[in-house]
């Protein structure tokens, strides 16, 4: 059996036809206004036609096999687990595995430049605001496209605390995630009987107002031109270079990692944790069994929020300064593909999806102008051949403990 | 005969200019098998939303009695997750599990009402969360066993057959404690041995103590198992009593089998 048939290729031959209607008047046409001349540049349409041609086939072709071996994942008695999953379970891999893991993220400073480092610690930031974003998306399903708004209201927070009241950076740290917190309640409020595409629109718009916000009251945030002179973290009042408080920086962000893995994992695991699952599957249903969906989905708003306030304060104390322009749609939208990138639910998912997202355009670098393209590539590439993302969440196993003098049991014996 | 735990009084709900329930008035003792039943579209299903507090009912009163303490409760206005944890829960005509949790788990959602852990409890997990926890797994598998799926405790619940996601719904709904099951049609779609299991299911239901209130169209399943039996017929009730004076009566023939079939019988 052939895997294109003549479908595949008329099909093919029809989209390099609409690449080269669509591409024309940027690739062909070149118009020169100084000497009122245009250049038409033929072979460009050529090389448009063969390449849209040739991916579009090779798209196909691999969808083709996906959709095979999607077949025979359905056919198969049990889900297939990643090979990452199954990496991790041999005992033969795993303690060498994450051994060498610790040991590279606790040495990374050590072994890289500062300006690697630097670019680390961004990296881990965002596997926390990813992880944050995932109880509210990946667990409790509420689709939250404003969730750039707690960030900034963390590092405002931090950023007016400091100028107004010279609060430091280690007490402005709670404060931040709880009024975050207190924001994310306000949220959940009046989306409480949103859902889906709904709750997605208002979201969008409570991230936009508090942007619009931040920008136009000039006399409580200073607008635009942002707040600049912010401290860094202090380490009991050390006197510190610029490349050792870099340093500081990434330590504290790992150990908040750390902290917010240890969390995010628990709650997933807890009876919280069930009704967000099971709030996602069917909302119905959910109050049927006796689930509170308002209460348990303002918790949900709340906790996802002060992890964004979190780190909108190291985010403050790490650039010295805020401006609204750190906090428009974009960030959410990276944020949010994180989650959906790596995989809904799944805290692994998270930090490898935060990885790819924050390291890709940089060490993409080299491609200069074409280092976005190749990242919207990839993005889409990922898409269409891991629509679940990287890792899958799955579901614990849970272990019935037959007590002692239950009678049901000595009935058995 | 035993206490009255659910009565309803002139029961109605508009949808709009129409009349989905008509001044219904029904009622279930403490241990009672009661089914409700009626052609298609009779309203049986809106019946239910209204008791679970899905839809608050246009008029008429809904009074729940705890058998164990005596409270009485009206149940007007009250949120659906409240309701259930009175000790008044439901299944589904159109299966709600949550497929994309383990059979286990669904059950263990059952118990959510009865136990109190919250953020607290889920990240410092002291000793009675973890104790909750493990009751809830320990009530949640009996509960399977008693319903036959704890080979499948496991496996995700979109993954089980017709037959056994019903079941799982009952077992599901069985984990909130409640003195009173409402089941809507348990045993659509299912084969005559899974319908026979169901009915042996539902007689040992109401032998653990709680009462059941159910929807359905197999009238075997109805005769067999039911002690009273409620007709509705456009949003009215038409009938009540044993399932031998309903099965008698030429108002529910009429409205199963329409005018003409009672005409020619009676002529």
């Amino acid at each position: 059996m052939t895997m294109i048939s003549r479908q595949d290729v008329k099909r093919s031959l029809l989209v390099s036809l609409w690449f080269v209607f669509l591409s024309f008047p940027i690739m062909v046409i070149q118009v020169n206004p100084v000497e009122r001349t245009v250049v038409w540049r033929w072979s460009n349409m050529l090389t448009v036609a063969v390449a849209s041609f040739l991916l579009s086939l090779l798209v196909r072709v691999w969808l083709f096999r996906q959709e095979k071996r999607l077949v025979q994942v359905q056919l198969s008695p049990s889900p297939q687990p990643s090979i990452f999953h199954d990496l991790l379970k041999q005992q033969k891999f795993r303690y060498p595995l994450v051994i060498a893991g610790s040991v590279i993220v606790l040495a990374f400073p050590l072994l890289f430049s500062s300006y690697q480092a630097n670019i680390m610690t961004t990296a881990l930031m965002y596997i926390v605001l990813g992880l944050g974003l995932n109880i509210v998306v990946g667990l409790a399903g509420l689709l939250d496209l404003g969730y750039v708004a707690f960030y900034a209201v963390g590092a405002y927070s931090y950023a007016l605390l400091n100028l107004h009241f010279d609060l430091g950076f280690w007490a402005a740290l709670p404060v931040g995630g709880l009024l975050a917190a207190l924001f994310g309640v306000l949220l959940g409020f009046p989306v409480l009987r949103l859902r889906g595409d709904y709750l997605a629109i208002v979201t969008l718009g409570f991230g936009e107002i508090i942007r619009l916000i931040l920008e136009n009251w000039s006399a409580f945030s200073k607008g635009p031109s942002g707040i600049s002179n912010i401290p860094r973290p202090g380490f009991f009042g050390v006197e510190m270079s610029l490349d050792q408080a870099m340093t500081f920086m990434y330590y504290l962000m790992l150990g908040l990692l750390a902290a917010t893995i240890f969390v995010v994992n628990r709650l997933q695991d807890s009876r919280l944790g069930r009704a967000w699952v099971a709030l996602r599957e069917d909302e119905t249903a959910c109050q049927a069994m006796g689930i509170d969906k308002a209460g348990t989905k303002l918790i949900a708003f709340a906790l996802g929020a002060f992890w964004a306030g979190l780190i909108g304060v190291i985010f403050a104390a790490k650039t010295t300064f805020v401006n609204p322009a750190s906090f428009t749609f974009m960030e959410s939208a990276i944020i949010l593909s994180i989650v959906v990138l790596g995989g809904m639910g799944s805290i692994t998912g998270v930090i490898f999806g935060a990885l790819i997202l924050i390291l890709l355009p940089e060490y993409l670098r080299p491609l200069s102008e074409y280092r976005m393209l190749a990242f919207g590539a990839i993005l889409v590439a990922m898409m269409i051949f891991k629509p679940e993302g990287f890792i899958t969440g799955s579901r614990r196993v849970y272990r019935f403990q037959a007590q002692k003098n239950s009678p049901i049991l000595k009935d058995d014996e | 005969m035993m206490s009255k735990i659910l009565e309803v009084n002139g029961l109605t709900m508009n949808f709009g200019g129409i009349r989905a329930l008509d001044h219904l008035d029904l009622d279930v003792h403490a241990g009672e098998i009661v089914a409700l039943i009626g052609p298609n579209g009779a309203g049986k299903t809106t019946f239910f939303n209204c008791l679970t507090g899905i839809y608050v009912p246009t008029e008429g009163e809904i009074r729940l009695t705890s058998p164990l303490t005596g409270k009485q409760t009206l149940l007007a206005g009250l949120k659906p997750n409240k309701i259930t944890e009175l000790g008044m829960a439901r299944t589904f005509q159109n299966i709600r599990l949550f497929s994309q949790m383990t059979v286990l788990e669904n059950v263990m959602i059952g118990r959510h009402c009865r136990t109190r852990s919250l953020i607290f409890g889920a990240i410092f997990r002291p000793r009675r969360t973890r104790d909750e926890e493990q009751d809830t797994v320990d009530r949640s598998y009996r509960i399977l066993e008693k319903v036959g799926l704890s080979a499948q405790a496991d496996e995700f619940a979109g993954k089980l057959s017709y037959g056994s996601q019903r079941r799982l719904e009952i077992a599901r709904a069985l984990a909130t404690d409640p003195f009173l099951l409402l089941l809507d049609e348990p045993a659509a779609g299912m084969n005559p041995q899974e319908t026979a299991d169901l009915v042996d299911l539902i007689r040992r239901i109401r032998d653990d103590g709680h009462a059941v209130l159910l929807i359905e169209h197999d009238m075997k399943l109805v005769m067999s198992l039911s002690d009273r039996v409620f007709v509705l017929d456009y949003g009215e009730k038409i009938a009540q009593g044993t399932p031998a004076e309903i099965g008698v009566n030429a108002a529910v023939i009429k409205a199963y089998l329409g005018e003409d079939m009672l005409d020619e019988e009676s002529t």
